[in-house]
């Protein structure tokens, strides 16, 4: 059976190009690049190049790209970069909406002794700017705010809020996890202090990452030990990682129209065919701005993992809003949020493309999702009511 | 991913019996579109009082579509006093296991079993036994003692997977480890004494968790709640939105707002609804 993979929020395929890049510091090139002799020192040269790459990607310089392990350690970074810089102010801001790397680790600064402010969105995943900007004093350390959510692909209007949080002195972060690689971000004119990205998400290798520290901010590193990456991330540099980001980053400079286009188009056909052909069902955050690779479409009366199992069935990977397919009993943090009722928050899924996402795939996918939302309503209690309930009206 | 017997599996690609029962002799209802998972299950009787047609109707995750199943091919052909000994163990085992994590989903099988043969017998639905320990899912002390010492359960999470508690926000886990030490005869700390109140102390700290903690869970589904009076322990509120006339809200408000207020404020407070 053929794999048709929608799941590219979760994770992408690393781009052929990117594993031939990295193989050979596996083996022929597998030094030390922190080593006195040129057959590890000299892999400087190449985490150079591939520092210059992930900067070119975001607008940035060189020297304010920092490696770590992945998306959750740069906003873990960022995070206690900043307080540990501002010893005396003692209030956090984020949103309902964050991944767990930032909620949780929001939540964990509140049970010590921090204050935290957690700004609510509207229906369709919208910031409500004015409870944000309210909450904003002189105690205020930093703001938290992902560039797009990787549940809804809605998108925050970054330029507007970095003016308004930094024009009151307090630095500003985004996890641009989401963001990186699907739509084209320029810190130059977006200006944010700390962004958080992520390489497995755009057809990087898995266990690396970085996060973009602007030049003149405060820091003060959460890994100590060697003096890696200036002083600022202890441990021995992940070179093929490193590498492997890079030329993720090249390509994913080369393939942004495509995202923004094509596969954005694609991302429309589905949403709309399937909104067409099931009744009952909606799209999450529809409305709003949103990456052009995502859809969340939420069909009411039936439960995610359910879905996720009979679509497996398929070959068809995507995931869910969902309580049952997370360790947690409850429906999607984010869905919730958004108030989105129980009725379609458990059944909501979310569909993801990427550049490697084709026409045939999509046209599979809409032809095989409607059969699987009807069978698993006949079985349905709820059905059931709701039919009862549209024919008494009628 | 969770890891499915193949006969899980089976029973969810296939599932048997699926449907409702006109005229059914019993019918019994658990769960709810907020908890994620809820079973319809109906039973239809022969002349000598066997089971002779079972049928379901399931919303929930693979698991649960399958203990549905499960439980009707188990139980056609029974006598109910042959079909009420039939425990939640059995339909795990019927299924070749459960993970962990999905054992509610047996614990509703047998549930509505139990709810269905009530039905057929004339017996009112039994009231939830005990104070309510996990607010986000209705469990009680009770249940969930009772189904520590049933299956010698030693962690908060084997606790979430037979019966959901604990499983949501999560303020309830010491509850639960206290109910385990105490079954297990191991020290029990002692919970701080409640502070003294003043009228005006109470009034504003029930206004406070109102405002802070219960307003926001109802607004997102579109209601609302105002505090009328207070007198003595009796919390007086008026229901508006999508919660006046709601079904469920007499559930709320026992669930929800007595409990987070008693959690918050003083554990003797009763809440009433006073109606416009």
């Amino acid at each position: 059976m053929k794999t048709v993979y929608v799941d590219n929020n979760a994770t992408t395929q690393a781009a052929p190009e990117v594993v031939d890049a990295m193989l050979p510091f596996f083996t022929e090139r597998y030094g030390n690049a922190s080593s006195m002799h040129s057959f590890g020192g000299g892999l400087i040269v190449d985490i150079r190049r591939a520092r210059a790459r992930v900067a070119d990607l975001i607008g940035a310089r060189p020297d304010e790209i920092l490696f770590t392990s992945g998306g959750t350690e740069s906003d873990a970074t960022a995070i206690h970069a900043a307080l540990q810089s501002n010893p005396g102010k003692r209030h956090i801001v984020t949103t309902r909406v964050e991944h767990p790397a930032i909620k949780n680790l929001f939540e964990q600064y509140g049970q010590n002794g921090y204050r935290v402010t957690v700004v609510p969105v509207d229906g369709q995943g919208r910031l409500d700017q004015e409870t944000l900007l309210k909450s904003l004093d002189d105690d205020t350390a930093i703001v938290s705010i992902m560039w797009a959510n990787n549940e809804t692909g809605v998108i925050n209007p970054m330029d507007d809020l970095a003016r308004e949080i930094r024009s009151r002195g307090i630095l500003f972060h985004t996890d641009a996890v989401q963001a990186v690689g699907k739509l084209p971000i320029d810190v130059g004119r977006t200006k944010v202090d700390l962004l958080s990205m992520s390489a497995h998400k755009f057809h990087g290798p898995k266990g690396i990452g970085a996060l973009y520290i602007r030049k003149g901010t405060k820091f003060k590193p959460l890994v100590v030990g060697g003096h890696q990456e200036a002083g600022r991330r202890a441990g021995t540099e992940n070179v093929p990682g490193i590498v492997g980001m890079g030329k993720a980053c090249e390509l994913a400079g080369q393939h942004l129209e495509d995202v923004g286009t094509r596969v954005r188009r694609l991302r429309d056909k589905l949403e709309q065919s399937l909104l067409r052909a099931v009744p009952r069902s909606m799209a999450n955050g529809g409305q709003s701005d949103r990456l052009p690779n995502t859809s969340s479409i939420a069909f009411e009366y039936v439960e995610g993992e359910a879905i996720l199992l009979l679509m497996n069935e398929h070959g068809i990977c995507a995931s869910s809003g969902s309580a049952c397919t997370s360790g947690s009993l409850e429906p999607s943090h984010v869905l919730r949020a958004m108030g989105v009722p129980f009725t379609a928050a458990h059944g909501s899924i979310r569909y993801s493309l990427s550049h490697y996402t084709t026409e045939e795939e999509v046209d599979f996918i809409i032809a095989k999702m409607p059969p699987i939302i009807e069978r698993l309503r006949q079985m349905s209690p709820f059905w059931k009511q709701a039919m009862e309930q549209a024919k008494a009206q009628a | 991913m969770w890891e499915y017997t193949d006969k899980v599996k089976e029973h969810f690609l296939n599932p048997r019996n699926v449907g409702a029962i006109e005229n059914a002799d019993g019918v019994g209802e658990v769960g709810s579109l907020a908890c994620g998972d809820a079973l319809t299950l109906y039973f239809k009787l022969d002349g000598d009082g066997r089971i002779q047609d079972a049928k379901f109707l399931t919303f929930g995750c693979a698991s649960a579509i399958a203990s549905s199943s499960a439980l009707t091919e188990m139980i056609i052909g029974k006598t109910l006093e042959e079909a009420e000994k039939i425990t939640n163990e059995d339909i795990a085992d019927f299924l070749g296991d459960l993970p962990k994590e999905k054992m509610h989903c047996s614990v509703m099988g047998k549930e509505a079993l139990d709810k269905a043969i009530a039905h057929y017998r004339g017996e009112a639905a039994r009231a939830p036994d005990g104070n309510i320990v996990c607010e986000c899912f209705g469990i009680t002390d009770r249940e969930i003692e009772k189904t520590i010492r049933e299956h010698r359960l030693t962690s908060i999470e084997d606790v979430t997977g037979y019966l959901k508690a604990g499983g949501g926000c999560g303020k309830c886990h010491d509850n639960i480890q206290q109910i385990m030490d105490h079954v297990f005869g191991q020290p029990v700390s002692i919970q701080p004494q409640a502070k003294k109140m003043t009228n005006i102390q109470k009034i504003r700290l029930i206004e406070e968790t109102l405002e802070r903690e219960i307003k926001p869970a109802l607004h997102q589904d579109g209601g609302d709640i105002e505090l009328v009076d207070v007198d003595g322990v009796r919390v007086m509120v008026k229901l508006r939105g999508t919660c006046a006339g709601c079904s469920a809200a007499q559930v709320t408000l026992k669930n929800v707002v007595e409990a987070k207020l008693r959690e918050l404020v003083t554990t003797d407070l009763v809440v009433e609804e006073v109606r416009a």
